[in-house]
């Protein structure tokens, strides 16, 4: 870990001005042993390219989780939540080291730079992050659905898209059908 | 192959070649699937200097792709210029699905997914849960999951080899396969009560203990195994016809491996020893001896020949854990995580209780988000789950290595013959399964 860790004063209630710890220029939080990095939209990519020059190649993973039913989640002091969340797990196979990212996204503007060109590999995990929560990878070189048929209509992993709110279609024949 | 200690040292100017050859070498077809059937057929050559060409859709239904996936080909005459997968067709919405299952009802869910290597989905999501639990679990519990897990691998590989052997025309190898897994699931179902979809590693532990007489049962079932194997080379490694087909198909590097997310024998064959096992231990990993074997073409040769070895490697692994089986319990004894034994029920009103509200309502999670990966028999399985606080997973997202492995396709595939496709496809084992969750 390089070492240009903030120094976290404690005691410190004024609110305000409370320091915040980073790690690679951008606020960290640590939950046990892993290491989640905040950085801001336009911080993303930037920092995705910065970490892989520092030995974290591998994009292994990307999600995106909605919040709209669970607000009040742990973020690093003065860091505004969006209703959306990108996050990326990567991983150094020389450190054996993990590292997260989770990106803010706000909900009425769902919107964020894709990193197909720091990663060929998220190109898959994008298309999905689009196809189920409909967050929209700027720069995707084919932004489309992949496990929902092209004519879907909706995002359905959103919170706001309740489970049994699509009829499931029988295709029996009509006679058949009472 | 050789066994080696991370021989290859990967430098970030390769990295950025291969990164710069797979997002500009144009392997993959962008082109939706509505298009795809519009423009499927005969096409007149549009530009000088190129044959004919042709778009062909190969699946669905095709035999050899392993389920449901459907390629989209761009054909120059018999070879491959450019391809896409297409898939989806067995989603279920099971990512969804979690977000209404309690933590003791995941498991069940999950399993699904992967059905040919279930317990590994299992393990990913227990440990994914035990960690915001804190908790850990006893070493008896961690020394049978090592257990079934490399049981599971064993069952998985042998799958492998008989679907390639089937879709290459090796018909034997088909049998010998079906019949070793066989053996295999029988000893599974013995210890879990089912042959596919487990349910058996749970949040706390496992299931149930292991049965009586299990340790003769898995020997009746590995000891004819080494043998086997060496059949397995006698009829396959060492045949001209089988090394035709599969030296030289479908190459990858490593760092394009890594550039991609490639996990697993895929990226093992390019020379990268990288083990999830060895390299960030969980279970008891750390305390048995194994190797990581590497290949050093990248091709499907080098991935078959990796599973083959591998299931030698897993062999060694289980009689190390027979060896060193210790006794205790197999699930934690904390009343919030698992059921009180069935006894305590009668004589304990307290026991009933923590039993009525474990199946009714599910234990509570402290809120936080974490992930939990482990070495599948098709790479990195990792599990992410964000917690509430509540008895449900607030999001559960599981990181399939057959999804993202199914990406390197359109590479492997690029200027190949069609007649290589599905010897590409069965080196890949994808399991729609869990592509599609």
């Amino acid at each position: 870990m390089s070492g240009d860790q903030g120094e976290v004063t404690p005691g410190d209630d004024s609110g305000d001005d409370v320091e915040v710890e980073t790690l690679h220029g951008v606020p960290v939080l640590h939950s046990g042993d892993q290491v989640t990095l905040h950085p801001s939209r336009e911080e993303y990519v930037e920092l995705l390219e910065r970490l892989r020059e520092q030995g974290f190649w591998v994009c292994v993973d990307l999600c995106a989780v909605d919040y709209l039913t669970h607000p009040g989640r742990t973020l690093p002091p003065g860091m505004e939540a969006g209703r959306f969340e990108v996050v990326v797990g990567l991983l150094s196979p020389e450190r054996r080291e993990r590292i997260r990212v989770r990106v803010q996204v706000p909900g009425e503007d769902p919107r964020l730079d894709s990193i197909v060109r720091v990663h060929p590999g998220a190109d898959v995990h994008e298309r999905e992050a689009w196809d189920l929560f409909g967050i929209d990878f700027e720069g995707h070189p084919d932004l489309s659905r992949i496990l929902l048929p092209d004519e879907w209509v909706g995002h359905p992993l959103r919170k706001d898209s309740p489970v049994g709110s699509i009829p499931v279609q029988f295709k029996a024949p009509q006679e058949l059908r009472r | 192959m050789s066994t080696t200690e991370r021989d290859s040292v990967t430098d970030l100017a390769a990295l950025d070649a291969a990164r710069v050859r797979l997002n500009s070498d144009e392997a993959v077809l962008r082109m939706s699937q509505t298009e795809a059937e519009e423009a499927e057929g005969y096409r007149a050559p549009t530009q000088e200097g190129l044959g004919e060409r042709m778009i062909m859709n190969m699946g669905p239904q095709h035999p050899s792709t392993h389920g449901v996936l459907r390629l989209v080909l761009e054909l120059d005459g018999e070879t491959i210029t450019r391809s896409k997968p297409v898939i989806g067709y067995l989603h279920t919405g099971m990512e969804r699905t979690g977000e209404e299952l309690t933590y003791l009802q995941g498991p069940t869910n999950v399993t699904r997914m992967d059905y040919a290597s279930p317990l590994f989905t299992e393990l990913a999501f227990s440990l994914a849960t035990e960690s915001l639990l804190g908790i850990e679990v006893p070493e008896r519990a961690q020394w049978i999951r090592m257990l079934m897990c490399e049981v599971n691998r064993l069952s998985s590989h042998m799958l492998f080899m008989a679907t390639n052997g089937m879709d290459l025309g090796a018909v034997s190898m088909m049998l010998y396969g079906w019949r070793e897994r066989e053996e295999l699931l029988r000893f599974l179902e013995a210890v879990t009560g089912l042959r596919m979809n487990h349910n058996y590693i749970r949040p706390g532990g496992v299931a149930a203990d292991l049965p009586d007489g299990w340790r003769d049962h898995l020997l009746r079932a590995i000891d004819p195994l080494p043998e086997r194997l060496e059949e397995f080379d006698t009829l396959m490694t060492g045949q001209p016809i089988w090394q035709n087909r599969l030296q030289g198909v479908g190459a990858i590097t490593t760092e394009e491996c890594y550039s991609l997310g490639v996990t697993g024998p895929i990226l093992r064959s390019t020379g990268a020893a990288w083990d999830l096992r060895r390299d960030m231990p969980y279970l008891r990993y750390e305390e048995v001896d194994f190797d990581v074997l590497v290949g050093s073409f990248g091709d499907s040769f080098d991935r078959y020949a990796i599973r083959l070895g591998e299931m030698r490697e897993s062999i060694r692994i289980i009689r190390q854990i027979l060896d060193r089986m210790p006794s205790g319990d197999y699930r934690i004894q904390d009343k919030k995580v698992t059921p009180p034994p069935r006894a305590r029920i009668d004589e304990s009103m307290e026991a009933l209780i923590h039993h009525f509200k474990i199946f009714t309502e599910g234990f509570k999670v402290p809120e936080g988000e974490t992930y939990a990966a482990v070495e599948s028999p098709r790479g990195e399985l990792g599990v992410y789950i964000v917690s509430d606080g509540s008895s449900k997973p607030y999001r559960m997202h599981v990181r399939a290595p057959s999804f993202v492995n199914l990406q390197s396709l359109p590479h492997l595939m690029k200027d190949s013959l069609i007649a290589d496709t599905v010897a590409i496809i069965s080196s890949v084992d994808p399991i729609m399964g869990e592509v599609d969750r």
